[in-house]
Protein backbone atom coordinates (compact mmCIF):
# COMPACT_ATOMS: atom_id res chain seq x y z
CA UNK A 1 0.00 0.00 0.00
CA UNK A 2 1.42 3.61 -1.05
CA UNK A 3 2.21 6.06 1.90
CA UNK A 4 -0.58 8.21 2.63
CA UNK A 5 0.31 10.59 5.23
CA UNK A 6 2.07 14.28 4.98
CA UNK A 7 5.98 14.02 3.30
CA UNK A 8 8.21 16.66 4.43
CA UNK A 9 8.23 19.46 1.83
CA UNK A 10 11.81 19.52 0.66
CA UNK A 11 13.57 23.00 -0.06
CA UNK A 12 17.18 24.93 -0.27
CA UNK A 13 17.72 25.25 3.40
CA UNK A 14 16.44 21.45 4.82
CA UNK A 15 17.66 19.54 2.08
CA UNK A 16 20.56 18.51 4.30
CA UNK A 17 18.48 17.64 7.34
CA UNK A 18 16.13 14.82 5.45
CA UNK A 19 19.19 13.75 3.28
CA UNK A 20 21.24 12.81 6.63
CA UNK A 21 17.80 11.39 8.26
CA UNK A 22 18.01 8.68 5.45
CA UNK A 23 21.43 7.80 6.60
CA UNK A 24 20.93 7.34 10.25
CA UNK A 25 21.68 11.22 11.46
CA UNK A 26 19.93 14.02 13.04
CA UNK A 27 21.50 17.27 12.19
CA UNK A 28 20.91 20.54 13.26
CA UNK A 29 21.41 23.92 11.31
CA UNK A 30 24.37 25.29 13.39
CA UNK A 31 26.22 28.77 13.38
CA UNK A 32 29.30 28.72 13.26
CA UNK A 33 29.45 32.21 14.37
CA UNK A 34 28.08 32.30 17.72
CA UNK A 35 27.13 28.60 17.91
CA UNK A 36 23.04 28.74 18.01
CA UNK A 37 21.48 24.91 16.81
CA UNK A 38 17.89 24.92 15.19
CA UNK A 39 15.38 22.99 13.32
CA UNK A 40 13.74 24.12 10.99
CA UNK A 41 16.81 25.83 9.44
CA UNK A 42 16.63 29.74 8.81
CA UNK A 43 18.21 31.95 6.07
CA UNK A 44 20.65 33.58 8.76
CA UNK A 45 21.36 33.16 12.20
CA UNK A 46 18.41 34.40 14.47
CA UNK A 47 20.88 35.09 17.52
CA UNK A 48 23.48 36.71 15.49
CA UNK A 49 22.42 36.99 11.52
CA UNK A 50 25.04 35.47 10.53
CA UNK A 51 24.84 34.44 6.79
CA UNK A 52 26.63 31.18 6.52
CA UNK A 53 25.12 28.46 8.31
CA UNK A 54 26.01 24.92 8.18
CA UNK A 55 24.86 21.78 10.07
CA UNK A 56 26.32 19.57 13.30
CA UNK A 57 25.41 15.67 14.00
CA UNK A 58 22.80 15.79 16.99
CA UNK A 59 23.71 13.22 19.87
CA UNK A 60 20.26 11.74 19.81
CA UNK A 61 19.92 12.17 22.83
CA UNK A 62 17.18 14.49 24.47
CA UNK A 63 14.64 14.67 27.03
CA UNK A 64 11.08 14.67 27.23
CA UNK A 65 9.23 18.17 27.25
CA UNK A 66 5.56 17.22 26.87
CA UNK A 67 3.72 14.59 25.19
CA UNK A 68 -0.35 14.16 23.13
CA UNK A 69 -2.28 11.53 22.32
CA UNK A 70 -4.18 12.51 18.55
CA UNK A 71 -7.82 11.04 19.02
CA UNK A 72 -8.24 12.74 15.52
CA UNK A 73 -6.64 12.39 12.15
CA UNK A 74 -6.62 15.37 10.08
CA UNK A 75 -5.26 13.32 7.20
CA UNK A 76 -6.80 10.32 5.85
CA UNK A 77 -3.31 8.18 6.25
CA UNK A 78 -3.15 8.85 10.29
CA UNK A 79 -6.82 6.91 10.30
CA UNK A 80 -5.52 3.44 11.03
CA UNK A 81 -3.10 4.90 13.65
CA UNK A 82 -5.41 6.70 15.98
CA UNK A 83 -4.62 7.72 19.33
CA UNK A 84 -0.90 8.11 17.69
CA UNK A 85 1.72 10.07 20.15
CA UNK A 86 3.42 13.09 19.10
CA UNK A 87 6.17 14.45 21.54
CA UNK A 88 8.47 17.57 22.44
CA UNK A 89 11.41 16.60 22.65
CA UNK A 90 14.93 19.08 24.22
CA UNK A 91 17.95 17.34 22.20
CA UNK A 92 20.99 17.59 24.70
CA UNK A 93 22.00 20.69 22.41
CA UNK A 94 19.30 22.73 23.18
CA UNK A 95 16.83 22.95 20.45
CA UNK A 96 13.28 21.48 20.92
CA UNK A 97 11.58 18.88 18.28
CA UNK A 98 8.62 17.82 17.66
CA UNK A 99 7.97 14.50 16.68
CA UNK A 100 6.81 10.99 17.72
CA UNK A 101 7.35 8.71 20.73
CA UNK A 102 7.04 5.53 19.65
CA UNK A 103 6.34 4.12 23.04
CA UNK A 104 2.88 3.29 23.91
CA UNK A 105 3.45 3.22 27.50
CA UNK A 106 1.07 5.25 29.72
CA UNK A 107 3.73 5.72 32.48
CA UNK A 108 5.60 8.62 31.21
CA UNK A 109 6.92 11.68 32.62
CA UNK A 110 8.21 15.00 31.71
CA UNK A 111 12.16 15.02 31.66
CA UNK A 112 12.43 11.09 31.06
CA UNK A 113 15.24 10.36 28.83
CA UNK A 114 14.89 9.80 24.74
CA UNK A 115 16.82 8.94 22.42
CA UNK A 116 16.21 9.10 18.17
CA UNK A 117 15.36 6.22 15.99
CA UNK A 118 15.16 6.37 12.84
CA UNK A 119 11.48 5.48 10.68
CA UNK A 120 12.62 4.78 7.14
CA UNK A 121 8.91 5.75 5.89
CA UNK A 122 9.30 5.68 2.24
CA UNK A 123 11.87 4.80 -0.05
CA UNK A 124 13.08 8.40 -0.06
CA UNK A 125 12.12 10.06 3.25
CA UNK A 126 13.21 8.55 6.58
CA UNK A 127 11.34 10.55 9.78
CA UNK A 128 13.76 10.97 13.01
CA UNK A 129 11.40 9.59 15.75
CA UNK A 130 12.07 9.22 19.69
CA UNK A 131 12.17 6.82 21.98
CA UNK A 132 12.34 5.98 26.22
CA UNK A 133 15.80 5.06 26.85
CA UNK B 1 8.85 61.42 22.23
CA UNK B 2 5.30 60.09 22.84
CA UNK B 3 4.04 58.61 26.19
CA UNK B 4 1.74 55.88 25.42
CA UNK B 5 0.05 56.25 28.77
CA UNK B 6 -1.62 59.79 27.42
CA UNK B 7 -3.86 57.95 25.45
CA UNK B 8 -5.22 56.97 28.65
CA UNK B 9 -9.48 57.30 28.45
CA UNK B 10 -8.81 59.27 25.15
CA UNK B 11 -10.51 56.88 23.02
CA UNK B 12 -13.86 55.30 23.34
CA UNK B 13 -16.52 52.48 21.95
CA UNK B 14 -19.41 53.99 20.77
CA UNK B 15 -21.13 51.51 18.78
CA UNK B 16 -21.12 47.52 18.82
CA UNK B 17 -23.00 45.03 17.03
CA UNK B 18 -23.02 41.16 16.01
CA UNK B 19 -25.00 39.05 13.88
CA UNK B 20 -26.26 35.72 15.41
CA UNK B 21 -24.57 32.88 15.18
CA UNK B 22 -24.05 29.35 14.08
CA UNK B 23 -24.41 28.08 10.33
CA UNK B 24 -25.38 30.04 7.52
CA UNK B 25 -24.15 28.69 4.23
CA UNK B 26 -26.25 31.30 2.42
CA UNK B 27 -24.47 34.58 3.09
CA UNK B 28 -21.55 34.99 2.51
CA UNK B 29 -18.70 37.23 5.08
CA UNK B 30 -19.44 40.47 3.49
CA UNK B 31 -22.95 39.78 4.31
CA UNK B 32 -22.69 38.68 7.61
CA UNK B 33 -20.80 41.48 8.34
CA UNK B 34 -22.70 44.42 7.06
CA UNK B 35 -25.63 42.86 9.09
CA UNK B 36 -23.01 43.80 12.01
CA UNK B 37 -22.21 47.02 10.62
CA UNK B 38 -25.83 48.11 10.51
CA UNK B 39 -26.50 46.83 13.76
CA UNK B 40 -23.50 48.95 15.50
CA UNK B 41 -24.45 51.82 13.60
CA UNK B 42 -28.06 51.63 14.82
CA UNK B 43 -26.95 50.79 18.44
CA UNK B 44 -24.98 54.21 18.85
CA UNK B 45 -26.59 56.44 15.79
CA UNK B 46 -23.58 57.65 13.87
CA UNK B 47 -24.64 58.74 10.45
CA UNK B 48 -22.65 55.66 8.43
CA UNK B 49 -21.31 58.84 6.40
CA UNK B 50 -19.30 60.54 8.90
CA UNK B 51 -17.10 56.88 9.27
CA UNK B 52 -13.77 58.13 7.59
CA UNK B 53 -11.77 54.51 8.94
CA UNK B 54 -11.99 51.24 8.49
CA UNK B 55 -10.53 48.00 9.30
CA UNK B 56 -11.25 44.50 8.46
CA UNK B 57 -9.91 41.33 9.63
CA UNK B 58 -10.66 37.84 8.12
CA UNK B 59 -12.49 39.65 5.06
CA UNK B 60 -11.48 39.23 2.06
CA UNK B 61 -11.24 42.21 0.30
CA UNK B 62 -11.51 45.53 2.14
CA UNK B 63 -12.46 47.53 -0.92
CA UNK B 64 -15.93 45.08 -1.61
CA UNK B 65 -16.55 45.61 2.13
CA UNK B 66 -16.64 49.54 1.65
CA UNK B 67 -18.15 48.93 -1.19
CA UNK B 68 -21.01 46.66 0.57
CA UNK B 69 -21.40 49.61 3.41
CA UNK B 70 -21.43 52.36 0.96
CA UNK B 71 -18.26 54.30 2.97
CA UNK B 72 -15.42 55.36 1.46
CA UNK B 73 -12.96 56.04 4.41
CA UNK B 74 -9.78 58.04 4.69
CA UNK B 75 -7.81 54.92 6.58
CA UNK B 76 -8.09 51.85 5.65
CA UNK B 77 -6.37 48.57 6.76
CA UNK B 78 -6.56 44.94 6.44
CA UNK B 79 -5.47 42.45 9.00
CA UNK B 80 -5.31 38.30 8.80
CA UNK B 81 -7.66 36.26 9.93
CA UNK B 82 -5.94 34.73 13.06
CA UNK B 83 -7.96 35.39 15.80
CA UNK B 84 -4.67 37.62 17.70
CA UNK B 85 -6.25 40.10 15.73
CA UNK B 86 -9.15 41.69 17.37
CA UNK B 87 -6.53 43.06 20.41
CA UNK B 88 -4.69 44.29 17.51
CA UNK B 89 -6.86 46.19 15.64
CA UNK B 90 -8.42 47.59 18.19
CA UNK B 91 -5.29 48.98 19.62
CA UNK B 92 -4.14 50.29 15.93
CA UNK B 93 -7.65 51.97 15.52
CA UNK B 94 -7.15 53.26 18.73
CA UNK B 95 -3.72 54.91 18.28
CA UNK B 96 -5.02 56.09 14.07
CA UNK B 97 -8.18 57.95 15.83
CA UNK B 98 -5.08 59.69 17.91
CA UNK B 99 -3.05 60.68 15.65
CA UNK B 100 -5.76 62.13 13.42
CA UNK B 101 -5.39 59.39 10.33
CA UNK B 102 -9.22 59.28 11.09
CA UNK B 103 -12.34 60.20 13.57
CA UNK B 104 -14.47 57.34 13.19
CA UNK B 105 -13.21 53.90 12.96
CA UNK B 106 -15.16 50.88 12.20
CA UNK B 107 -13.96 47.35 12.76
CA UNK B 108 -14.96 44.31 11.10
CA UNK B 109 -14.50 40.79 11.47
CA UNK B 110 -16.81 38.22 10.11
CA UNK B 111 -16.13 34.11 9.95
CA UNK B 112 -17.75 31.76 7.78
CA UNK B 113 -16.10 28.61 9.38
CA UNK B 114 -18.41 26.81 10.33
CA UNK B 115 -20.89 26.37 6.84
CA UNK B 116 -17.69 26.12 4.56
CA UNK B 117 -16.04 23.44 7.09
CA UNK B 118 -13.10 24.78 8.02
CA UNK B 119 -10.92 22.32 10.19
CA UNK B 120 -8.33 24.40 11.83
CA UNK B 121 -5.41 22.01 11.02
CA UNK B 122 -4.14 19.99 8.57
CA UNK B 123 -3.30 20.69 4.70
CA UNK B 124 -5.46 23.89 5.22
CA UNK B 125 -2.49 25.25 7.53
CA UNK B 126 0.62 23.06 6.53
CA UNK B 127 3.45 22.84 8.70
CA UNK B 128 6.73 22.12 9.55
CA UNK B 129 6.01 18.85 11.48
CA UNK B 130 3.11 17.70 9.29
CA UNK B 131 4.45 14.45 8.98
CA UNK B 132 4.75 13.36 12.49
CA UNK B 133 0.98 14.18 12.18
CA UNK B 134 1.42 17.61 14.46
CA UNK B 135 -1.21 19.89 13.60
CA UNK B 136 -3.93 22.41 14.78
CA UNK B 137 -4.05 25.20 17.23
CA UNK B 138 -5.74 22.19 19.78
CA UNK B 139 -2.91 20.12 19.78
CA UNK B 140 -0.60 22.92 20.23
CA UNK B 141 -2.52 23.63 23.38
CA UNK B 142 -2.96 20.27 24.31
CA UNK B 143 0.93 19.78 24.32
CA UNK B 144 1.36 23.07 26.65
CA UNK B 145 -1.34 21.68 28.76
CA UNK B 146 0.40 18.61 29.55
CA UNK B 147 3.44 20.61 30.48
CA UNK B 148 1.49 22.86 32.97
CA UNK B 149 -0.12 19.05 34.55
CA UNK B 150 3.83 17.57 34.87
CA UNK B 151 5.32 21.12 36.03
CA UNK B 152 2.42 21.87 38.84
CA UNK B 153 0.11 18.96 39.35
CA UNK B 154 -2.88 20.91 37.37
CA UNK B 155 -5.52 18.45 36.59
CA UNK B 156 -8.37 17.80 33.59
CA UNK B 157 -10.79 18.55 36.82
CA UNK B 158 -9.39 21.94 37.32
CA UNK B 159 -9.28 22.63 33.38
CA UNK B 160 -13.10 21.52 33.73
CA UNK B 161 -14.03 24.79 35.85
CA UNK B 162 -12.93 26.70 33.11
CA UNK B 163 -15.64 25.25 30.40
CA UNK B 164 -18.20 24.62 32.84
CA UNK B 165 -18.32 28.47 34.30
CA UNK B 166 -18.16 29.63 31.31
CA UNK B 167 -21.00 26.93 29.71
CA UNK B 168 -22.67 28.71 32.75
CA UNK B 169 -22.21 32.09 31.28
CA UNK B 170 -23.81 30.75 28.09
CA UNK B 171 -26.68 29.45 29.28
CA UNK B 172 -27.56 33.27 30.91
CA UNK B 173 -27.02 34.52 26.73
CA UNK B 174 -30.17 34.25 25.08
CA UNK B 175 -27.64 34.90 21.77
CA UNK B 176 -25.08 31.84 22.74
CA UNK B 177 -24.97 29.06 20.75
CA UNK B 178 -24.32 26.17 23.19
CA UNK B 179 -27.22 26.69 25.84
CA UNK B 180 -27.35 23.41 27.88
CA UNK B 181 -25.52 23.08 31.27
CA UNK B 182 -22.28 20.76 31.47
CA UNK B 183 -21.33 19.53 35.19
CA UNK B 184 -17.20 18.24 35.66
CA UNK B 185 -18.36 14.78 34.86
CA UNK B 186 -19.27 15.63 31.70
CA UNK B 187 -15.99 17.22 30.88
CA UNK B 188 -14.61 14.11 32.19
CA UNK B 189 -16.43 11.93 30.01
CA UNK B 190 -16.44 14.11 26.82
CA UNK B 191 -14.13 12.13 23.93
CA UNK B 192 -11.10 12.97 23.28
CA UNK B 193 -9.98 15.31 20.35
CA UNK B 194 -5.91 15.47 21.74
CA UNK B 195 -5.73 14.03 24.94
CA UNK B 196 -5.07 15.91 27.09
CA UNK B 197 -7.60 18.37 25.90
CA UNK B 198 -11.24 16.84 25.43
CA UNK B 199 -14.17 17.84 23.18
CA UNK B 200 -14.87 20.76 25.87
CA UNK B 201 -11.86 21.96 25.78
CA UNK B 202 -12.04 22.90 22.52
CA UNK B 203 -13.92 26.10 21.37
CA UNK B 204 -16.61 26.01 19.02
CA UNK B 205 -16.88 26.85 15.25
CA UNK B 206 -19.69 28.94 14.21
CA UNK B 207 -20.40 31.61 11.10
CA UNK B 208 -21.23 35.09 12.68
CA UNK B 209 -19.44 38.77 12.46
CA UNK B 210 -18.79 41.58 15.10
CA UNK B 211 -18.48 45.19 14.24
CA UNK B 212 -17.13 48.17 16.89
CA UNK B 213 -16.96 51.63 15.82
CA UNK B 214 -14.70 53.83 17.99
CA UNK B 215 -14.06 57.57 18.17
CA UNK B 216 -12.42 60.09 20.54
CA UNK B 217 -13.39 61.25 23.84
CA UNK B 218 -14.72 65.05 22.64
CA UNK B 219 -16.20 63.40 19.89
CA UNK B 220 -18.30 60.16 21.21
CA UNK B 221 -20.32 62.33 23.67
CA UNK B 222 -22.50 62.90 20.51
CA UNK B 223 -24.44 59.41 20.66
CA UNK B 224 -27.15 57.67 21.79
CA UNK B 225 -25.29 55.19 24.34
CA UNK B 226 -22.86 56.41 26.87
CA UNK B 227 -19.26 55.83 25.83
CA UNK B 228 -16.98 52.98 27.05
CA UNK B 229 -13.55 54.40 27.62
CA UNK B 230 -10.22 52.53 26.62
CA UNK B 231 -8.33 53.12 29.78
CA UNK B 232 -5.15 50.71 28.99
CA UNK B 233 -3.68 48.55 26.76
CA UNK B 234 -0.18 46.54 26.12
CA UNK B 235 1.13 44.15 23.94
CA UNK B 236 4.11 41.69 23.81
CA UNK B 237 4.63 39.17 20.99
CA UNK B 238 6.74 36.05 21.49
CA UNK B 239 7.01 34.80 17.73
CA UNK B 240 10.10 31.99 18.50
CA UNK B 241 8.66 29.24 17.98
CA UNK B 242 6.88 29.95 15.21
CA UNK B 243 7.19 26.44 13.95
CA UNK B 244 5.37 24.94 16.27
CA UNK B 245 2.52 27.55 15.83
CA UNK B 246 0.27 28.67 19.06
CA UNK B 247 2.70 27.28 21.40
CA UNK B 248 5.40 28.65 24.40
CA UNK B 249 7.35 26.40 26.02
CA UNK B 250 6.79 29.18 29.19
CA UNK B 251 2.92 29.30 28.40
CA UNK B 252 3.66 32.75 26.86
CA UNK B 253 3.62 33.52 30.78
CA UNK B 254 6.58 36.56 30.06
CA UNK B 255 4.80 38.65 27.58
CA UNK B 256 0.80 37.87 29.14
CA UNK B 257 2.99 39.52 32.47
CA UNK B 258 4.97 42.24 29.85
CA UNK B 259 1.45 43.18 28.05
CA UNK B 260 -0.89 43.18 31.52
CA UNK B 261 1.41 45.64 33.32
CA UNK B 262 1.44 47.88 30.43
CA UNK B 263 -2.31 47.78 30.74
CA UNK B 264 -2.52 48.49 34.11
CA UNK B 265 -0.09 51.17 34.31
CA UNK B 266 -1.40 53.31 31.37
CA UNK B 267 -5.33 52.46 33.55
CA UNK B 268 -3.95 53.08 36.52
CA UNK B 269 -5.46 50.27 37.56
CA UNK B 270 -4.25 45.91 38.78
CA UNK B 271 -5.81 43.14 38.25
CA UNK B 272 -7.60 44.08 41.61
CA UNK B 273 -9.79 46.62 40.42
CA UNK B 274 -11.31 44.24 37.18
CA UNK B 275 -14.90 43.11 37.68
CA UNK B 276 -15.01 41.00 34.73
CA UNK B 277 -12.31 39.43 32.64
CA UNK B 278 -12.81 38.50 29.08
CA UNK B 279 -10.44 35.88 28.15
CA UNK B 280 -9.31 34.76 24.64
CA UNK B 281 -10.43 30.91 25.50
CA UNK B 282 -9.75 29.02 22.11
CA UNK B 283 -9.19 26.05 24.16
CA UNK B 284 -9.83 25.87 27.58
CA UNK B 285 -5.86 25.81 29.18
CA UNK B 286 -5.59 29.36 27.64
CA UNK B 287 -7.95 31.00 30.68
CA UNK B 288 -5.38 29.41 33.02
CA UNK B 289 -2.31 30.65 31.34
CA UNK B 290 -3.82 33.99 31.19
CA UNK B 291 -4.90 33.79 35.07
CA UNK B 292 -1.02 33.58 35.92
CA UNK B 293 0.40 35.44 33.43
CA UNK B 294 -1.87 38.94 34.32
CA UNK B 295 -1.18 37.84 38.18
CA UNK B 296 -4.68 37.08 39.10
CA UNK B 297 -2.43 33.97 40.79
CA UNK B 298 0.91 32.74 41.00
CA UNK B 299 2.61 30.40 38.16
CA UNK B 300 1.42 27.14 38.13
CA UNK B 301 -1.17 27.97 40.92
CA UNK B 302 -4.02 28.69 38.46
CA UNK B 303 -5.48 25.34 38.35
CA UNK B 304 -6.41 25.32 42.31
CA UNK B 305 -7.68 29.38 42.18
CA UNK B 306 -10.28 28.49 39.25
CA UNK B 307 -11.76 25.62 41.70
CA UNK B 308 -15.54 26.02 43.31
CA UNK B 309 -17.02 28.07 40.67
CA UNK B 310 -14.54 30.48 40.77
CA UNK B 311 -14.47 31.99 37.21
CA UNK B 312 -18.85 32.13 37.18
CA UNK B 313 -21.00 35.21 38.06
CA UNK B 314 -20.39 35.43 41.69
CA UNK B 315 -17.33 34.33 41.56
CA UNK B 316 -13.84 35.67 42.86
CA UNK B 317 -13.78 36.37 39.27
CA UNK B 318 -16.33 36.18 36.17
CA UNK B 319 -15.01 35.23 33.03
CA UNK B 320 -16.15 35.30 29.55
CA UNK B 321 -19.65 36.54 30.62
CA UNK B 322 -20.76 36.07 27.05
CA UNK B 323 -19.95 32.14 27.05
CA UNK B 324 -16.60 32.91 25.00
CA UNK B 325 -15.04 30.73 22.44
CA UNK B 326 -16.12 27.94 24.07
CA UNK B 327 -20.01 28.26 24.09
CA UNK B 328 -21.17 31.63 22.50
CA UNK B 329 -19.69 32.40 19.92
CA UNK B 330 -16.39 31.75 17.50
CA UNK B 331 -15.67 35.39 16.96
CA UNK B 332 -11.91 35.38 17.60
CA UNK B 333 -11.94 37.81 20.61
CA UNK B 334 -13.95 39.98 18.97
CA UNK B 335 -17.01 39.36 20.72
CA UNK B 336 -15.03 39.30 24.19
CA UNK B 337 -14.58 42.93 23.43
CA UNK B 338 -17.98 43.86 22.17
CA UNK B 339 -19.00 41.97 25.73
CA UNK B 340 -16.60 43.59 27.68
CA UNK B 341 -18.66 47.35 26.20
CA UNK B 342 -21.99 45.68 27.19
CA UNK B 343 -21.30 44.73 30.60
CA UNK B 344 -19.75 48.55 31.21
CA UNK B 345 -23.09 49.96 29.61
CA UNK B 346 -24.99 47.59 32.06
CA UNK B 347 -26.97 45.77 29.15
CA UNK B 348 -25.78 42.28 29.72
CA UNK B 349 -29.66 41.10 31.69
CA UNK B 350 -29.38 37.95 33.42
CA UNK B 351 -25.53 37.59 33.00
CA UNK B 352 -24.96 41.40 34.43
CA UNK B 353 -22.13 41.74 37.30
CA UNK B 354 -23.86 44.58 39.22
CA UNK B 355 -21.72 47.59 39.81
CA UNK B 356 -19.05 46.86 36.78
CA UNK B 357 -16.57 49.45 36.49
CA UNK B 358 -14.04 47.81 34.92
CA UNK B 359 -13.49 45.18 32.26
CA UNK B 360 -10.34 43.51 31.21
CA UNK B 361 -9.29 41.86 27.94
CA UNK B 362 -6.41 39.17 27.04
CA UNK B 363 -5.62 37.30 24.16
CA UNK B 364 -2.40 34.87 25.17
CA UNK B 365 -1.43 33.97 21.85
CA UNK B 366 2.45 34.46 20.01
CA UNK B 367 0.58 38.34 19.76
CA UNK B 368 -0.32 38.70 23.50
CA UNK B 369 -2.71 41.61 24.18
CA UNK B 370 -4.59 43.11 27.06
CA UNK B 371 -7.25 46.27 26.45
CA UNK B 372 -8.83 47.66 29.83
CA UNK B 373 -12.21 48.95 29.30
CA UNK B 374 -14.07 51.37 31.98
CA UNK B 375 -17.07 53.57 31.93
CA UNK B 376 -16.60 57.25 29.96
Amino acid sequence: MSYNKPLPRLDTLNKPFWAAAKEGKLLLQHCPACGDTRFPPGPVCPKCLAGDQDWVESSGKGTLESWIDMHRAYWDGFKDDLPYRVCLVRLEEGTVLVSNLVDKTENLRMGAPVKVVFDAVTEDVTLPKFTLV
Amino acid sequence: MFDLNELKDKIAVIGVGNTKYGNFPEIDDYGLAAHAFRNAVNDCGIDKNQIDGMLVSRIPYYARMGEVLGINPRWTITLPGHGRMSGMGIIEAASAIASGLCNYAVLLYANIGRSRRVNYGGDESPGTWDPWGFTSPGAAHAMAFRRHMEMYGTTTRQLAEVSVAIRYHACLNPDAVMRNPITIEDHESARFITAPLRLLDYCLINDGAVCLILTSKERAKDFKKPPVMISGFGGQDTFSPSSIANFDMDFWHPAISAAGKQAYEMAGVTHKDVNALMCYDNFSPTVLFSLEGLGFCGQGESGSYVEDGALALGGRLPVNTDGGHLSNSYMQGWALNVEAVRQLRGECGARQIPDCEVVQYVQSTPCTRSIIYTRG
